[in-house]
């Protein structure tokens, strides 16, 4: 069995920037398993730009957000596996993986970093009558087809989901001399930024239908078109409303699953509105000497704040195999009034740090007041102008306010009227 | 005096910024921008809106048939499908590391198309 202080799994820029930090933290032996056969994950087919605003201050694209902490672990002496597979985390820390030069090799590390990334909501989850017909595919998928294996996978397209992956794609496909018919969405608002509705369908004239989906698909060895009905508030589609667009190819951007299998063979506890595990500030999970971070633990709408968090879980990693990690008294997090979910799940009275409390809307919100309480103290708020469940919202708790809180209490952020 | 309303694409966030224009179309104000890139954004949009340009060219050589590129900086809006057809034009031979020039000065922009992927 191979002695690591430190397995971090998953080479994407979640696993990366856990690692690095770690290694600034003076943690020693590093490994990063990756499943692919380059570090950097999804980022390397995100060719477009808008990734590093917050974090560099330049707009790069995502292989060169990507590059630039890969060049970062190679500089290091942390240890890197690509090509390699992570079969099991058993409850005391001890990795199992493969690859085809190890076989299959058992690490056990000190401490565990979750960094697995999300995967993409298939046509399964969806039950759309029609034939299996080819050109049905996820966005992320026609995006490697394009933008690593280079080639179209159509040439007429209908997109199922307003999700950024959608958004972006319906741009590349139209630049590369695709016709993009329409952008459907089951919701009334977007699922995706409000800057790629601008950049992406808006700039080229690609209509978005909100509250609208795909009822089904024609055609059988290959997709001939697609029925598309608008829905009724409880997202029914209304009868009488169908209408036939013909396209060759329909894709999915209807939403991303943190890929937990790992977390739940290890008995790791879930939270069930993220599906990513429930963690402390410094996003170590009810599995002691476990962290996760990315978009694992929640997902994310941009990689600066990936990167982010990831720092955090690595810090508290360190943190962990030091010895020095704080164990005591938690107050609980939770949302309220459409606040659907918070990350962390818990924060350590004892912590040592301000605190980050991430989270998304349900609805859409305008001129609102987001408030923080314990109880019906209202520890703080602010007037928010806008929240959509498109975009990741967070308010920061400072340290003073975290030490005054009572032993055992819960802090609820809610939206009220303003 | 006319008002625009527009959202600022420069990063994700994504502000709301409101243009007021003059008679002469001349831009007398923007509100709304969180930092200097959306007061530029803003003007920029209501004189000669840009876009950056992302794409990939061919490879050959390479562990892959494609590396993506990008314009160093936006270029006009209305010259991206002329872009792409010259993007598309472009073969590489590997080895290409990341802001290796890929087109110069692309349609008389001043812009250049620039490697954002190593082969």
């Amino acid at each position: 069995m191979l002695s690591y202080d430190l397995a971090v799994i998953g080479g994407g820029p979640a696993g990366m920037a856990a690692a690095l930090k770690a290694r600034e933290e003076g943690i020693e032996k590093i490994i990063i398993l990756e499943r692919a056969d380059t570090l950097g994950g999804i980022l390397e087919q995100c060719i477009h730009t808008g990734f590093g605003l917050h974090y560099f201050g330049e707009e790069l694209s995502g292989p060169e957000y990507a590059g630039r902490f890969i060049k970062q672990v190679y500089d290091t002496d942390i240890e890197v596996k690509t090509d390699t597979m992570v079969l099991d985390i058993s409850k005391d820390n001890v990795v199992t993986a493969c690859n085809n030069v190890d076989g299959l090799i058992t690490i056990k590390a000190t401490a565990i970093v979750l960094a697995m990334g999300c995967r993409e909501r298939p046509r399964g989850a969806l039950s759309i009558a029609g034939s299996r017909a080819s050109g049905i595919m996820t966005a992320g998928t026609a995006q490697k087809y394009v933008n690593i294996n280079g080639y179209m996978p159509g040439k007429t397209v209908v997109i199922l989901g307003s999700g950024d992956i959608g958004l972006i794609m319906a741009r590349r496909m139209t630049l590369e001399g695709a016709k993009v018919k329409a952008v459907c969405e089951l919701m009334p608002y977007s699922g995706g930024l409000t800057r790629n509705i601008v950049q992406c369908l808006e700039d080229f004239g690609i209509p978005l239908r909100l509250s609208c989906t795909v009822v089904k698909t024609h055609g059988k060895e290959r997709l001939e078109g697609v029925t598309v009905a608008n829905v009724d508030e409880n997202l029914k589609p209304i009868p009488g409303t169908e209408e036939y667009i013909p396209c060759d190819t329909l894709m999915l951007s209807v939403g991303l699953i943190p890929e937990n299998e790992l977390s739940k063979n290890a008995g790791i506890e879930l939270d069930r509105i993220t599906n990513g595990p429930s963690v402390d500030e410094y996003r170590e999970t009810l599995h002691k000497g476990v962290f996760a971070c990315g978009n694992v633990l929640q997902v994310h709408d941009l990689v600066d704040y990936v990167t982010q968090e990831s720092q955090i879980a690595g810090e508290g990693a360190a943190k962990y195999i030091k010895g020095e990690k704080k164990t005591g008294e938690y107050v609980k997090t939770q949302g309220e009034n459409g606040v659907r979910y918070i990350v962390p799940q818990r924060i350590n009275r004892e912590t040592d740090k301000d605190v980050k409390l991430y989270f998304r809307v349900g609805k859409v919100f305008k001129n609102v007041r987001l408030s923080v309480k314990c109880g019906d103290e209202v520890i703080m708020s602010r007037n928010k102008k806008k929240m959509t469940p498109g975009e990741m919202e967070n308010i920061l708790i400072k340290l003073d306010t975290i030490k005054s809180l009572p032993s055992g209490s819960t802090i609820t952020v809610t939206v009220e009227e303003a | 005096m006319t008002k625009r309303e527009m959202v600022c694409v420069s990063c994700p966030i994504g502000c709301a910024v409101t243009v007021e224009l003059d008679d002469n179309n001349e831009v007398v104000s923007v509100k709304g921008n969180t930092c200097p890139r959306g007061d530029k954004y803003a003007r920029q949009e209501c004189t000669h809106p840009e876009r950056m340009l992302t794409s990939t060219v061919k490879l050959e050589g390479g562990k892959l048939p494609v590396i993506s590129v990008k314009s160093a900086s936006p270029i006009p809006k209305e010259m991206l499908f002329e872009a792409m057809k010259e993007i598309n034009k472009v073969t590489l031979k590997a080895p290409v590391k990341i802001g290796d020039i890929v087109i110069k000065d692309i349609l008389g922009t001043g812009v250049d198309i620039i490697a954002t992927n190593e082969s």
